[in-house]
């Protein structure tokens, strides 16, 4: 493992905001690896917008306290990965850097593996980032100090001359490539229906009644764009339903003709989950689908802006 | 203090309703009352029971401090903004190129497993008033009673000056304006990495009001305190400048503070501040804190009435 830090640092990123419009002008990320000296891939420019940003970090750190941050030559990755077997959740997000990036450059362990993977408190990393909003410059590194870090060093605009700097040292722990096939992307299973999804923030607010009377709900829906949440208790059944949200086209001709439009496929979760997936979700999304496999999982496909969000909800056993 | 600022609770109705408030001491009955002379004949009192207790004599003197730090109260407010609600002591010290750095304390903790993040703040020597350290210096403290300190610095449009010594000297946050200055004491860390025994805790006492000659200092009391109990004193003196009298709160009524022209009853120190002082704080329950009544025999207000009806709590 010291050996991935030691080969893992030191990570740039550069963001430098127009003085004139207060816009953010240009970000430079670098990762840099001072494993083959001299070897330093200069990279495309684009404009690297913090709000968003901040807004990723803010959804991820209310959706995972502790999460696997990993660092591809094409993408960043925030992983959680709980055993789903055993209920948990499971999370993937991607950003493909190239939407990002004025600069990207990484270095992975080796050749053959040129990936990083850490695993960093995301309240840290969202907290970090909230300073930034004001930001003249920013730069994140790996560095080593005592223990790994992720360092974020922040300049602020200022009225005086002097400039403000604000660093924030998130520790971060760097995963041993043994561990690495855990944490790889999950498989998106054959579901039995896939639908759009209503605006999250009715649905938030309908799962947030529910949970108040039971933690067991069920959601079903079919092809025929019909969505339900149902809750179902000795003394009361409450079902929300949810019409004309359309259905994204079928993967394959077969599936489409053998399955009844109306009939429904059908997950029961534990509510706590799905309420906790709608709470990270601040705006809404681009799109939205949600897939069902009946009394398996249910899979929800977020697209924010460039931002792309899976979260797995296993069945309750 | 709890009580006592539950009688100020509402300061948007305590301004539209509120024409005088009296602050007395009713020795034989042991209360503090409080009265509130509203609109329409309307008096609300409140008796407040208090008890006697050995006041704390902090034993400091700004002047003896080497290292100062002048700062508008704004800039250290924004200073501390990226630090963590909930982050308890923070270093300050001075960096590399005459910088102010602010850097989050963690203590070390057996259980390191979970490692917390750490955040730095640096500011330029530009934004400082006043900066008489040298690189290298650095003091830990409370940073929860700072912030108090702040927020109320902050609306006053104060600066706020930081003298400090070596670690685990106390340090001294004074703000001044032309109606009070305050002093803050805090504690701060003797060690790098302290563990609380080596914790010295200052000898805090109130410096003597010119009046009273308390002079006890407590020394042994606190020296097994933890690092949790810091010692604050917050003392308002009696300032000379023009014609303004204020009582130390530590003076029991009846007294006459020097430098007073004569007593002044509550109403006309109202009327005149508005126009007299313009830079003063512009919220009325400071000056209800810092300004007591000491009124000549002859305006005294009666006892304290009965109270016949409960104010309910529509005032809240």
């Amino acid at each position: 493992m010291t050996s991935a830090v030691l080969k893992c640092c030191p990570v740039d990123v550069t963001v430098n905001r127009s003085l004139s419009t207060g816009k953010l002008h240009r970000v430079e990320l670098l990762l840099q690896t001072k494993l083959a000296p001299g070897t330093l891939d200069v990279l495309l420019s684009k404009s690297f917008l913090c709000a968003p940003a901040v807004g990723v970090s803010n959804m991820i750190a209310k959706l995972a306290k502790t999460c696997t941050l990993r660092i591809s030559p094409d993408k960043l990755n925030f992983i959680l990965s709980d055993k789903l077997a055993s209920g948990g959740v499971s999370m993937w997000c991607e950003l493909e850097q190239e939407n990002f990036f004025s600069e990207f450059q990484m270095e992975g362990i080796s050749a053959a593996n040129n990936e990083i993977y850490l695993e960093l408190t995301s309240e840290n990393l969202s907290r970090a980032l909230k300073t930034a909003q004001n930001a003249r410059a920013l730069k994140i590194k790996l560095t080593n100090k005592h223990y790994p870090c992720l360092t974020v060093s922040i300049e602020l605009l200022s009225v005086s001359s002097s400039s403000r700097i604000v660093t924030h040292d998130i520790p971060v722990k760097v995963i041993p490539r043994r561990l690495w096939k855990d944490l790889q992307e999950p498989t998106v299973p054959d579901s039995d229906v896939s639908i759009y999804l209503p605006v999250l923030k009715t649905m938030k607010s309908v799962v947030e009644k529910m949970k108040n009377i039971s933690n067991h709900l069920i959601i079903e829906a079919n092809l025929n764009g019909e969505l339900n949440l149902k809750i179902e208790t000795e003394l009361v059944c409450v079902t929300t339903h949810f019409k004309d949200l359309g259905n994204p086209p079928l993967a394959s001709e077969n599936a489409s003709q053998a399955r009844n439009p109306e009939q429904m496929a059908e997950v029961h979760i534990d509510i706590r989950k799905l309420l906790q997936f709608l709470a990270g979700q601040q705006a809404n999304p681009t799109k939205a689908v949600c897939n069902i496999v009946n009394n398996k999982i249910v899979h929800f496909d977020l697209l924010h802006e460039d931002v792309s969000l899976q979260y797995f909800i296993p069945a309750l056993s | 203090m709890k009580s006592f600022l539950s009688v100020f609770r509402s300061l948007a109705m305590l301004e539209k309703t509120v024409e005088k408030c009296c602050i007395s001491l009713n020795g034989r009955s042991s209360r503090l009352v409080v009265q509130l002379h509203c609109k329409y004949g309307v008096r609300k009192t409140h008796n407040l029971s208090f008890q006697d207790c050995e006041s704390l004599q902090a034993v400091f003197d700004p002047a003896l401090c080497p290292h100062v730090l002048r700062a508008p109260a704004r800039v250290l407010g924004e200073a501390v903004l990226p630090f963590p609600p909930a982050l308890a002591e923070v270093t300050l010290g001075i960096g590399h190129g005459r910088r102010v750095i602010l850097r989050s304390y963690q203590e070390e903790e057996a259980d390191s497993t979970i490692k917390a993040m750490v955040t730095e703040m640096s500011i330029g020597e530009e934004d400082f008033q006043q900066l008489q350290a040298q690189e290298g210096v650095a003091i830990t403290f409370c940073l929860k009673e700072l912030r108090g300190l702040l927020s109320f610095a902050e609306s006053a449009n104060l600066s706020l000056s930081i003298h400090f010594d070596a670690p685990g000297r106390p340090a001294i946050f004074a703000i001044e304006d032309s109606l009070l200055n305050g002093h803050f004491v805090l504690a701060t860390l003797s060690e790098p990495y302290p563990h609380s025994q080596d914790l010295r805790s200052p000898e805090l006492c109130r410096p003597a009001p010119q009046l009273q000659a308390h002079s006890t200092p407590l020394l042994d009391d606190f020296a097994n305190d933890d690092i949790d109990s810091y010692m604050i004193a917050m003392e308002t003196t009696v300032g000379c400048e023009g014609s303004r009298a204020l009582p130390s709160l530590s003076l029991p009524p009846g007294l006459q503070p020097p430098c007073s022209p004569g007593p002044h009853s509550e109403e006309e120190e109202d009327e005149d501040e508005p126009s007299t002082v313009p830079g003063t704080p512009p919220p009325k329950k400071f000056r209800s804190l810092f300004f007591g009544s000491i009124l000549a025999p002859a305006h005294s207000p009666q006892g304290p009435r009965p109270v016949l009806a409960e104010d309910s709590e529509g005032e809240g």
